[in-house]
């Protein structure tokens, strides 16, 4: 089972917070398709969270094409994600030689991070937690 | 007949000339855990006595489980249904722990002697000592122990991880939070601990002199209220342009604003204005309790 982690207080939902880890496991393959998510009742009781909000993680996750809820079975990473995979690794490589140009510019770090939140929130409505509809 | 556990519309209740609660509306679904806040003397006991029907109210309609609550007189049944720990945990001084449970049980006809030993052992109560001599966290746990194993459907619970050391309340929230799946359980709490009410609840209401300020599921909220941070590379003469903003703070060449509605126009505004750049930062449930019960 991946280690989840939730931050209470950081202002980010926490069903966003679940989804994004959720989705995080399965870009670094800690999580692959076919894998079973906790239950919703298990891991309300490990994170110590509400279970209407792991309800919610899961149906977004599922609406996204990340997790498969099959009736009475369970959460389980959608066999679709592989695919996904791959455009992850090309966004990986496309990040990358954008951060490149721009540290050769002389662009620090954390100018780099401030400029791609400040684009994304300009783009996306809700980005508080990079939430896609 | 509708999908609410707890119902309220337009209620009131005064003590001579103060008003204590002042036309709250209260919508709280089964299976859902309500975090009810507030300041001190904001009106949080008084609600939860007008649903416990311990107080009459002075207008407008309380439902709990679609009955109306009437007072003191009725609803006897209503109130077995409901498991209730008070703010001030009172509990016969003279009893010891195994007596106050003996005492309790025959009230309930649906009790949970699985719970009641599950919650004896979790809570390492000893069941010969007087309640007198508990510490007050023991008390509490007591308290917490005789609303959670008589079968209820609801928990009314005033202040309830109020004096428990950290070990404890893990416990009772890694607790609470499983009732709702295991026992259809549907959970109402006030608190003045918003670290808990935020890791538990998934809709909160926030009270003021009475009235309700904010409601919400806590994820949508946390959507909802941004703080924006816009800094000008040089001193802007007003900001007057923030309509929707719900506060402003300008110290120099920086302005903070917090905001709940119209928040993308709000960015596209000040992002327009000469010389501005704008961040964003997510917001947590006590900047929006502070913001709302501030300077009242």
């Amino acid at each position: 089972m991946p280690f989840f982690r939730l931050n209470v207080s950081s202002g980010v939902p926490l069903y966003v917070q679940l989804m994004e880890q959720v989705k995080h496991a399965v870009e670094t393959g800690a999580l692959r398709p076919g894998d079973q998510l906790p239950t919703i009742r298990a891991l309300a009781q490990e994170l110590v969270m509400n279970s209407n909000t792991v309800v919610r993680a899961y149906r977004e996750l599922e609406h996204e094409g990340i997790v498969e809820l099959r009736h009475g079975l369970g959460a389980f990473i959608s066999s679709s994600v592989s695919a996904k995979g791959k455009v992850m690794r090309q966004a990986q490589n496309i990040v990358e030689s954008a951060v490149e140009r721009l540290r050769s510019l002389g662009v620090t770090g954390e100018e780099i991070r401030r400029l791609f939140e400040s684009e994304l929130s300009a783009t996306q409505v809700g980005s508080a937690g990079g939430r896609k509809r | 007949m509708n999908d609410f556990i707890i119902e309220t519309a337009g209620v009131r209740r005064s003590f001579g000339s103060h008003v204590a609660v002042d036309g709250l509306d209260l919508q709280v679904s089964q299976g859902s855990i309500f975090g009810f806040l507030g300041r001190n003397g904001a009106g949080k006991t008084t609600t939860i006595r007008l649903l416990l029907g311990f107080l009459k109210s002075g207008g407008g309609e309380v439902r709990v489980f679609n009955e109306v609550v009437t007072g003191p007189e009725g609803n006897a049944g209503l109130r077995r249904r409901i498991g209730y720990v008070s703010e001030n945990k009172y509990l016969y001084p003279y009893m010891t722990v195994q007596q106050i449970i003996r005492f309790t049980r025959p009230f309930f006809p649906k009790w949970r002697s699985d719970l009641e030993l599950r919650y004896m052992d979790m809570f390492h109560l000893p069941p010969n000592r007087r309640i007198s001599a508990l510490s007050k966290g023991m008390r509490t746990t007591l308290m917490l122990l005789l609303a959670m194993s008589h079968g209820a459907e609801l928990l009314i619970l005033d202040e309830p991880i109020e004096g428990l050391d950290a070990a404890v309340i893990e416990t009772l929230l890694k607790e609470l939070v499983a009732l709702p799946a295991t026992e259809g359980t549907t959970i109402f709490f006030s608190s003045h601990q918003l670290a808990e009410v935020e890791q538990i609840a998934d809709r909160v209401a926030i009270i003021d002199h009475g009235r309700k300020v904010v409601e919400g599921a806590l994820d949508d909220l946390k959507v909802q209220y941004q703080r924006l941070r816009v800094v000008f590379d040089r001193e802007p003469a007003s900001i007057s342009w923030l309509p929707g903003a719900d506060h402003v703070r300008q110290e120099g060449r920086t302005v903070s604003i917090l905001a709940s509605r119209n928040v993308e126009g709000i960015v596209e505004q000040a992002r327009s204005l000469p010389g501005a750049s704008v961040e964003r930062f997510p917001v947590g449930l006590k900047e929006i309790f502070l913001e709302h019960v501030r300077g009242n």
